[in-house]
């Protein structure tokens, strides 16, 4: 903060604070449209001016009558999927991330593979798998090949959390709990899992939202049960209702509460070991 | 870990490039070695445009997001003050991430379309009196999109890069008499250029492999390489479509090879 620490701010600072601003509405103004058209009234459109105020298009989401399709299932089928994929993520990540400290035979393969399946255009990911699982004659399904491929995604991002997180990580605690007389497994449960938490949080957060969101990787190889993405894409080609506006802010507020979930526990956890640092 | 990559992405890798040699036949695939699928590819007007639409989009969405991830870092790493709020506006950033980009991509259209809140208003400001066309399905809305979707992947690494800047440089800068342009574009930049990179890599790669954004955005009047695919694997055509996404998979790896040989990438991540 040395740069502009004292005196008058320059003019380029409100010029880039303008931008910044600009930046922001940018991002947030039309998803804050579609959280107001969601209340349209029963007799609105796609389009402002609304129309009343109701929640009619929310209910519209749970009546099995509309045309929306079978919305309950689908959102379940992916917030199962996010758990999984969060779930095993992090435990991959972790343990790859604490092999990664030391070069192993394929180390540097494996993080090539692992660059490579990150930046690979999504649907490539589908359609391979997709054909793989049709030459192995299994029926693709949300639960393996789903899963799978969404795993090619978060993995590799899961990776490269814990690298920056263990670039950060004092290898001293662990050399102290060794000499201590801590056994290997006592030594990762009771020292190093915990200082890494915050990472590992944000690592299941990835996890959870890259799968709940993920289309590309998913469309090909869901099978024939849909995940909720996939479900709100066929939407957007038949429903021309506000009820694909609830159901976006729905799932926005889903991921936002499991967003405001690990920062929060996050910013707990560091201001708790704050405070332990200073008594 | 390597196991599953194994299974769910090389192998799968592999058993495309087989496939886009196969033959097919009334949905199902033949097994053979042709290169027609290739021939197909290479030939066929359609794909040069496809090609060419989709690299115009890559340049377009690469100038606009690192204009704008440049100068969005550069303002919260150089001009913000305090820890906490530089993190707070950071997060401001990140979380649209955590959402899903389809939702994201939705919610254009009430604000771009024909009686949408663009139209309206220059309506009744009295700026306009039809409602302008191009703002919505067409290309104007895909960059839109693109660079809606893709800027934080620009910003990230960036910062990342720029946040390592040591400030006593700058002040040195400073004190021998450089003005503020000056030191953004002989220190700041030079030292951003691995965060470039990366944010490089990401944008251009999301662009070249995107689909849904070019079918939501331009209402099925644009085409990239893989809505086209999407369409070939929709009408069961594997072979071709496996040929497309092998041409598509060899133009990325070019493209992130020029790149990774302007700059050492693995520098920033290794540390």
């Amino acid at each position: 903060m040395a740069m502009h620490d004292s005196g008058k701010r320059p003019w380029t600072f409100w010029f880039f604070a303008a931008f910044f601003v600009l930046f922001v509405i940018f991002l947030y103004g039309p998803m804050f449209v579609v959280y107001l058209l969601s209340f349209q009234g029963e007799g609105g459109g796609l389009t402002f001016p609304m129309n009343g105020v109701s929640t009619h298009w929310f209910g519209e989401l749970v009546n099995p009558e509309s045309r929306s399709g079978d919305i309950a299932s689908s959102f379940q089928r992916s917030l199962g999927l996010g758990a999984m994929v969060a779930a095993i993520t992090v435990f991959l990540s972790v343990a790859a991330g604490l092999g990664f400290r030391r070069r192993f035979l394929g180390s540097g393969v494996l993080f090539y593979i692992a660059i490579a399946s990150l930046i690979m255009p999504g649907l490539f990911v589908g359609l391979g798998v997709n054909v793989f699982f049709s030459v192995l004659g299994w029926e693709p399904d949300w639960t393996t090949s789903g899963l799978g491929s969404q795993l090619t995604w978060t993995l590799p991002f899961g990776l490269l959390i814990m690298f920056a997180v263990l670039g950060r990580f004092n290898r001293s605690y662990e050399e102290a709990a060794t000499d201590l007389g801590a056994t290997p497994w006592q030594r990762l449960r009771e020292v190093t899992l915990p200082i890494l938490l915050p990472g590992i949080i944000g690592v299941a957060l990835f996890g959870f939202t890259l799968s709940y969101d993920e289309f590309p990787r998913t469309v090909l190889t869901s099978g024939t049960e849909n995940t909720l993405p996939i479900t709100i894409w066929a939407m957007t080609t038949n429903v021309t209702s506000p009820a694909l506006y609830a159901l976006g802010t729905v799932t926005t507020l889903v991921s936002f509460a499991v967003v405001g979930t690990a920062l929060g526990s996050i910013a707990l956890i560091s201001r708790r070991r704050r405070g332990g640092d200073s008594t | 870990m390597a196991l599953l990559l194994i299974f769910f992405f090389f192998i799968p890798v592999l058993v495309v490039i087989a496939v886009s040699f196969f033959d097919y036949q009334d949905g199902s695939i033949v097994e053979a070695f042709i290169w027609d699928n290739y021939r197909d590819v290479f030939t066929s007007a359609v794909t040069i445009t496809e090609y060419a639409n989709s690299l115009k989009f890559a340049a377009i969405v690469w100038a606009l997001t690192l204009l704008i991830g440049f100068n969005v870092a550069y303002f919260l790493v150089f001009h913000v003050r305090g820890v906490l709020l530089q993190i707070g506006l950071f997060l401001v950033c990140t979380v649209p991430f955590w959402t899903s980009n389809i939702i994201r991509m939705i919610s254009w259209l009430p604000v771009l379309g024909k009686n949408g809140l663009i139209n309206s208003a220059l309506i009744k400001l009295g700026i306009i009196n039809t409602p302008l066309e191009f703002l919505l399905y067409s290309d104007f809305a895909v960059v839109v999109g693109y660079v809606h979707l893709f800027t934080l992947f620009m910003v990230v690494p960036i910062f990342n890069s720029m946040a390592r800047i040591d400030r006593s440089l700058l002040e040195a800068a400073r004190d021998a008499g450089a003005g503020r342009f000056r030191i953004v574009y002989e220190i700041v930049l030079p030292l951003s250029k691995t965060g470039i990179a990366l944010g490089t890599i990401f944008v251009v790669t999301q662009v070249m492999g995107d689909f849904f954004v070019v079918k939501v955005m331009s209402g099925g009047q644009s085409t990239s390489v893989v809505s086209a695919l999407y369409n070939q694997v929709a009408a069961l055509q594997y072979p071709p479509a496996a040929a497309s996404a092998v041409c598509l998979l060899a133009v990325v790896t070019l493209m992130v090879a020029g790149i990774l040989r302007v700059v050492d990438v693995r520098k920033q991540l290794a540390s």
